[in-house]
C-alpha cells in the first residue's frame, strides 16, 4: 500500500516537474527549432556551395539537361550546374538580406528611439517622415531608387542594399518609438536620472537594451520579407546583376524555358520559399516565446 | 544645509490645476534626519522630486530650494545633473527602480562611473558597500533574483556609493514586511550622521529613524516637531489622528477623506475632518511656533496671546 502510494507520487512528481512543464512550452520551442533548423540547413548548404563546383562555368554540351546524378538540380540554358548556382545564390541572398535587416535595424532603432525619447518637435518631424514612407508602396520606391542610382553610379550590390534599407528602416522605427514611449516611463529610468545620468546614456544604456526582445523578433520576420524583396528586384532585373548568381535573378532567367526546363526556376523558387518560411516560423516562435 | 522657501508645485490636468505642493517652507540642518509623514496623495513624493527637479514637464515648480547657498531651481540642467550625481542622492520609492537587464553591482556603480572614477576603485568601493549592507554575494545577480528588502538596500548602496552630502529616500519601506523593514531600519542606522530626508507613511519606521518630523496634509506642512515630542504629544489634530490610527494606539482612523487637490476648501484644509474645528478654521491658519515646534492650527493661536 505504502509502496503503491510512493510510486503514484513519484509518477506525479516527475510528470509535474518534467513533462507538463515541457509540453507547456514545447509548441513554441518546436517553432523555434523548426524555423531555426530550416535556416541552419540552408546556411550550411550555402557554406558548402564551393563543393558543388563553379556556378559560372559554361558547358554548352550539357545545356538544359534535366536533374541527374551529375547535375542534381539540372543545368540552365548555358549548361551551368543549377545546384552550384542555387547554393551560391543562397550565399548572396542570405548575406545581403541579413545585412539589410541589420542595417535597417540600426537606422530604425536610432531614429525611433530618438523620436520616442525626446518627443516634441523631434517626434513630430520624424513621425511625418515615417508617415510619408509608409504611404508609398515599398517595392515601387525600391524600384525607383535602384533605377535612379544605377543610372547614375552604375550597377552594384551596394545600391540594392542601400535602396532596400532606405524603405525598410521604417518598421523598426515605429516599433522602437512605441517601446521607448513605454520604457521611458519606467522606474529605472527615473532612477538613472536621479543618479545624474545624461539623456543619451539613459537611452543607450537603459532603454534600448530593454527593447531588444521585440526587436529581435521583428528582425527575424523582417529577414524573410527582405529575401522576397531582393528576389523580386532580382526577378525584375534590378537586383544583383549577373554573373553573380542570386535566387530572384536565376528565377527570371528560367522563365523563358519554364515549359521545357522547369527546374531552372523551380529550385531557386523552392529555396526562396523555404528560407522565407524558415525565418517566419522562427520569428513567430520567438514572438510567442518572449 | 537645505532650505526650502515657499515651494509650490502645480500640475495642469484636464480637471484643473492641481496644487500638489502648496507653499512649503522648511529647512534641514547638516547631519539631521528629517522625516516627512502624511497619507498617500499629500504631496510628499512630489515635494521630494521637486527638490531634485525630477518631475515631468507638465509640472511647474516655483519658490526657492537653497542647497549650500545655491538655488537649485535656477541651475541649468547640466549643473543639476552634477548636483544629483554628487551632492543629493534621491532614492526612488519603487524597488522596480533597478534596470532588469543590469547586474546589481554594476548598477550600483553607475553613479561612480558617471563621476569618472577609475574602474578598479569603483568596483572595490561598490562591493565593500554591498558587503556592508549584507548583500555582497549578490554583486553579479540580476535584480529579479533579489528580494524586496535586498533591492531596497541595493538602491541605498546606489545612493551612498557616490558619497552624497544629502540623501533623500522616498518611501524606503514601501511594500516590505516587518522583517524587511527592520533590515532597512538597520541599514539607515548604519549610515551614521549623514544628512537624511526620508519620506514615508510608515510611522513606526519614522519613529526609529527621525530626528525631526514634518507632517504633510494636502500639499501643506501642518506640523514640524522634534521626533520625541511628536510621538509623545503631537500638536496638530491631524497628527493626533495619524498616530491614533496606528494599531498599537487604538486604531481609530481619521473620519472622512482627504479633499481633492483640485478644489480645496477655503481655510484650514483639515477642517471638515477635524473634531475640534471652530468658525475660525474657515480662515487659513498660519504656521505657529509652539515650544520649539511649528504647527498650522488655530488651537494654538490663543496660547500665544
Amino acid at each position: 500500500m505504502v509502496s503503491e502510494l510512493r510510486q503514484g507520487q513519484g509518477r506525479r512528481v516527475s510528470g509535474f516537474g518534467g513533462f507538463s512543464g515541457f509540453s507547456r512550452f514545447s509548441a513554441n520551442h518546436k517553432m523555434v527549432f523548426t524555423g531555426g533548423g530550416i535556416i541552419l540547413c540552408i546556411l550550411i548548404l550555402s557554406c558548402l556551395a564551393p563543393i558543388a563546383g563553379d556556378p559560372c562555368s559554361v558547358n554548352m554540351d550539357e545545356r538544359l539537361s534535366p536533374p541527374s546524378f551529375k547535375h542534381p538540380f539540372g543545368t540552365d540554358q548555358l549548361g551551368r550546374d543549377m545546384l552550384s548556382r542555387v547554393l551560391h545564390g543562397g550565399r548572396v541572398s542570405l548575406i545581403v538580406a541579413i545585412t539589410i535587416s541589420l542595417l535597417s535595424m540600426v537606422v530604425g532603432c536610432f531614429v525611433g528611439a530618438v523620436s520616442g525619447y525626446f518627443g516634441g518637435v523631434v517626434d513630430d518631424v520624424i513621425g511625418r517622415i515615417v508617415d510619408v514612407f509608409m504611404s508609398i508602396p515599398e517595392i515601387v520606391l525600391n524600384i525607383a531608387m535602384v533605377g535612379v542610382f544605377c543610372a547614375v553610379y552604375g550597377v552594384s550590390t551596394f545600391i540594392v542594399i542601400f535602396a532596400v534599407v532606405f524603405t525598410n528602416w521604417v518598421g523598426y522605427a515605429r516599433l522602437m518609438r512605441g517601446m521607448v514611449l513605454s520604457l521611458k516611463e519606467r522606474e529605472f529610468v527615473l532612477c538613472a536620472k536621479a543618479i545624474g545620468a545624461g539623456e543619451w546614456y539613459i537611452l543607450f544604456r537603459h532603454i534600448i537594451p530593454n527593447a531588444a526582445g521585440p526587436l529581435i523578433v521583428l528582425a527575424t520576420l523582417n529577414i524573410g520579407n527582405v529575401i522576397m524583396t531582393i528576389a523580386s528586384l532580382g526577378f525584375l532585373g534590378l537586383g544583383i546583376q549577373p554573373p553573380i548568381p542570386e535566387w530572384g535573378q536565376i528565377l527570371n532567367s528560367g522563365k523563358n524555358y519554364i515549359t521545357t526546363a522547369p527546374w531552372i526556376s523551380f529550385f531557386p523558387g523552392l529555396f526562396i520559399a523555404l528560407s522565407v518560411l524558415g525565418f517566419n516560423i522562427l520569428g513567430e516562435g520567438l514572438n510567442a516565446e518572449s | 544645509m537645505l532650505k526650502v522657501e515657499n515651494l509650490v508645485v502645480r500640475f495642469k490636468s484636464r480637471v484643473g490645476v492641481v496644487r500638489a505642493v502648496d507653499g512649503v517652507n522648511f529647512d534641514v540642518v547638516s547631519g539631521e534626519r528629517f522625516v516627512f509623514v502624511g497619507e498617500s496623495g499629500s504631496g510628499k513624493t512630489v515635494l521630494a522630486m521637486a527638490l531634485v527637479r525630477l518631475l515631468p514637464n507638465n509640472a511647474t515648480v516655483t519658490g526657492r530650494v537653497i542647497f549650500d547657498g545655491v538655488d537649485l531651481l535656477k541651475l541649468s540642467e547640466k549643473e543639476m545633473r552634477k548636483v544629483r550625481n554628487c551632492k543629493i542622492a534621491y532614492i526612488p520609492q519603487n524597488q522596480a527602480s533597478l534596470n532588469p537587464l543590469m547586474k546589481v553591482g554594476y548598477q550600483c556603480a553607475e553613479p561612480l562611473v558617471e563621476q569618472g572614477l577609475e574602474r578598479g576603485r569603483i568596483m572595490r568601493k561598490v562591493s565593500e558597500l554591498l558587503e556592508f549592507f549584507g548583500i555582497g554575494h549578490r554583486f553579479k545577480d540580476y535584480p529579479h533574483k533579489l528580494s524586496g528588502g535586498m533591492r531596497q538596500r541595493a538602491l541605498l548602496v546606489m545612493g551612498l556609493s557616490r558619497e552624497p552630502e544629502m540623501i533623500i529616500a522616498d518611501e524606503p519601506t514601501k511594500g516590505l514586511d516587518a522583517v524587511k523593514r527592520e533590515q532597512v531600519v538597520e541599514a539607515f542606522q548604519k549610515l551614521g550622521r549623514r544628512t537624511l530626508m526620508v519620506i514615508t507613511h510608515d510611522l513606526p519606521f519614522a519613529e526609529k529613524v527621525a530626528d525631526r518630523i514634518a507632517v504633510m496634509y494636502c500639499g501643506k506642512i501642518v506640523e514640524i516637531s522634534p521626533a520625541r515630542e511628536f510621538f509623545d504629544c503631537p500638536l496638530h489634530p491631524y497628527s493626533k489622528g495619524l498616530l491614533e490610527s496606528l494599531p498599537e494606539r487604538g486604531m481609530n482612523p481619521i473620519k472622512g477623506f482627504q479633499p481633492s487637490l483640485v478644489n480645496l476648501p477655503e481655510g484650514c484644509r483639515f477642517r471638515e475632518r477635524c473634531d475640534l474645528s471652530t468658525a475660525r478654521c474657515a480662515e487659513e491658519p498660519p504656521l505657529l511656533e509652539v515650544d520649539g515646534s511649528l504647527v498650522r492650527c488655530w488651537l494654538y493661536a490663543d496660547e500665544m496671546c
